[in-house]
């Protein structure tokens, strides 16, 4: 059974539709992460499942219970925030038991869950501090055990990881996710950084404006987007984005012609290209490689001038001109020197994308 | 810029001339409390003495003890209870009127302003009318009069320094409250409330003191029953003579509860101010 499901619920401010229609099931034990860029609409969305917003219309379902006008304590959810809201004049103990005691538990109960839940996340040796004297990192893991130790249904995450610096956030990412794996429980998390969601995510569900822009498991979105900006938002560094035409070449098969000129052949037909169709080439840079003996199947070679070189360690960011447009590569660092080279690169055309540059739909 | 004088660079003559300027100005100031401490524990020759007794030679509690068997000093128990009572209910109610303006919105974005105007307006504009009307309800010289009008004349100040303290609040807190089992009651009592005390308390302090001193209300709305202390003072100014001793006393009764007030919430006080003043 579905832990949560959503029929067409809308909400807005004053004139701003913040959800326009959402429909989403998330199943038992799934972990679903809400990713989109600023004002997508996803925190209304999670503040609306969590009963801190009153949808204008829809419903919302958790554990087969409509709940749209229930209140957020008798939800069965559990929420992290993202400024951790920590209580700064209790210690981290009575923190972490502060959802128990408004639910009366009894104080052993307390006591043992408490424990358990500071042990799971190593914060026990802090449990008599206040939150004041914590670092950033320790107070997410005290608002982390808050919510763990509620045994709620749902687990409801706003951007926990987003005032972290960058090499905290890492570790935490992978402490959520191991988390996961030993509660087994249904999360739904919030952000708008898209290597958090591909990492952490069973399944994405990816917002534009509102709605529902594509859901999907990680790699299916990654690699096979509905629309350019799905394409266009998961990856890093970008799709590369090249208008082309659609050309018939000898053999039934198909090319695409850039603007200087050259073909780029097509492994598989799809359905609706016709000769002189005008459309959008996307092009992940990892799948440009460095030309290296044989042709390969459905690999294109071309020759190209590198205009820029950026060294990130292990790979570097070359950036070259093809049809008309500034085209990234992912290579490994030590296949380009410098700004100037001439080289050959392969395109991994089998995993091309063609985008109609008028509906922005992948063909 | 010129030169300092030579007898300034001289180590600690700065220090020093800056701790006698401060004690000339304690002096300056403190000087009228003392003489009026001193005042309530002279005989009425020292009052009067010329040159001025500067400090008496026994201190002698007669003046008090004139105060207590005439029964005047039940006039400090009333301000007490006035001043008490109402910046209790003051302090509820316009704690629970912030909380609704700040987090529901309530009555739109310039109620607040609207209801801190009320405070604006001269008390002795409306000392006529809530006179005649105080006559027509029979509330004059009671204890729930006086209340209901220092309650109402505290009410603006309280919601107006508690939504500032309301306001600074994130609402992470409270929605997370919410969330983990609580209901909006226990929010404002279990996260607001301990978030807010210093405001708390330094606005109950104001408040305290505002209903403490007010001269014109009692003066206008009390006989014989309900008199606060401060209009009981204006007795003892008399049209032959003025009784000094029990006018010092009096005062001396009047001043400690207000001390004390101060003294023991100093910390909050100085936090619940800088609380406001300060926003991040």
């Amino acid at each position: 059974m579905a832990d949560l499901k959503i029929t067409s619920l809308h909400k807005h401010y004053g004139g701003v539709q913040a959800v326009r229609g959402i429909d989403l099931e998330v199943a038992s034990g799934e972990f679903t992460v809400l990713v989109g860029p600023s004002g997508c609409g996803k925190s209304t969305l999670l503040r609306t499942i969590a009963g801190l917003e009153t949808p204008d219309g829809g419903t919302i379902e958790i554990g087969g219970k409509v709940v749209n006008y229930v209140r957020p304590r008798d939800r069965d959810i559990a929420m992290v925030f993202q400024n951790y809201a920590l209580y700064p004049y209790m210690n981290v103990f009575e923190n972490i038991a502060f959802g128990l005691r408004a639910r009366k538990t009894p104080a052993a109960e307390i006591e043992s869950r408490v424990r358990r839940a500071a042990d799971m996340l190593g914060i026990t040796p802090l449990l008599e501090r206040l939150p004041r004297q914590l670092s950033g990192g320790q107070r997410q893991r005290v608002a982390i055990g808050r919510a763990i130790v509620r045994n709620a249904r749902l687990f409801l995450f706003d951007e926990p990881l987003s005032n972290l610096d960058a090499q905290l956030r890492d570790e935490m990412r992978s402490e959520i996710k191991r988390l996961h794996q030993e509660l087994g429980t249904t999360m739904i998390y919030v952000t708008h950084d898209q290597i958090e969601a591909m990492t952490l995510a069973d399944r994405i569900v990816l917002l534009r404006d509102g709605k529902i822009e594509q859901a999907g498991s990680p790699l299916d979105l990654y690699e096979r987007p509905a629309t350019r900006f799905v394409a266009g938002f998961l990856g890093s560094p970008q799709m590369n984005f090249i208008p082309a035409q659609v050309t018939q070449i000898g053999g039934g098969g198909w090319a695409v012609k850039l603007a200087e000129g050259g073909n780029l052949v097509l492994p598989r037909a799809r359905d609706g290209l016709a000769e002189g169709r005008l459309i959008v080439l996307g092009l992940r840079p990892q799948y440009i490689t460095r030309a290296n003996g044989a042709d390969k199947p459905g690999h294109q070679r071309i020759g190209v001038t590198v205009e820029l070189v950026q060294p990130t360690g292990s790979r570097a960011y070359i950036t070259f001109p093809l049809g008309g447009v500034a085209t990234v590569a992912e290579l490994d660092s030590h296949a380009v020197q410098k700004p100037g080279e001439h080289i050959d690169l392969d395109l991994d055309m089998s995993r091309a994308v063609l985008i109609d540059p008028e509906t922005n739909r992948v063909i | 810029m010129s030169e300092q004088p030579p007898f300034l660079r001289r180590p600690g003559t700065v220090l020093g001339l800056r701790y006698a300027v401060a004690l000339a100005l304690t002096l300056f100031f403190v000087f009228p409390v003392y003489w009026l401490f001193i005042i309530s524990f002279k005989t009425p020759e020292e009052i009067f003495a010329f040159p001025p007794v500067w400090y008496p030679k026994s201190i002698q509690f007669a003046n008090y003890r004139a105060l207590f068997k005439g029964g005047d000093a039940v006039t400090v128990w009333n301000s007490l209870v006035l001043a008490g009572v109402s910046t209790v209910i003051a302090m509820v109610l316009g704690t629970m009127a912030a909380y609704s303006l700040v987090r529901f919105k309530t009555g739109g974005e310039n109620l607040a302003v609207w209801i801190i105007s009320q405070r604006m307006m001269p008390p002795i504009a409306i000392a006529f009318p809530i006179f005649l009307l105080y006559v027509f309800f029979g509330w004059v010289d009671s204890y729930h009069g006086l209340i209901i009008l220092y309650t109402a004349f505290s009410l603006p100040y309280v919601i107006w320094m508690m939504r500032g303290y309301i306001e600074d609040l994130p609402l992470e807190l409270e929605e997370s409250a919410l969330v983990d089992g609580c209901t909006r009651w226990e929010v404002l009592w279990k996260v607001v409330f301990p978030m807010v005390r210093s405001g708390l308390f330094a606005t109950a302090v104001f408040t305290f003191v505002f209903a403490w001193n007010d001269f014109l209300f009692a003066l206008v709305l009390t006989r014989t029953e309900v008199i606060t202390y401060t209009v009981q003072v204006t007795h003892y100014f008399g049209g032959q003579s003025n009784f000094w001793a029990k006018i010092a006393a009096m005062s001396v009764l009047g001043t400690i509860p207000v001390f004390f007030a101060v003294a023991t919430l100093q910390r909050y006080l100085v936090r619940g101010i800088s609380m406001g003043a300060v926003k991040g």
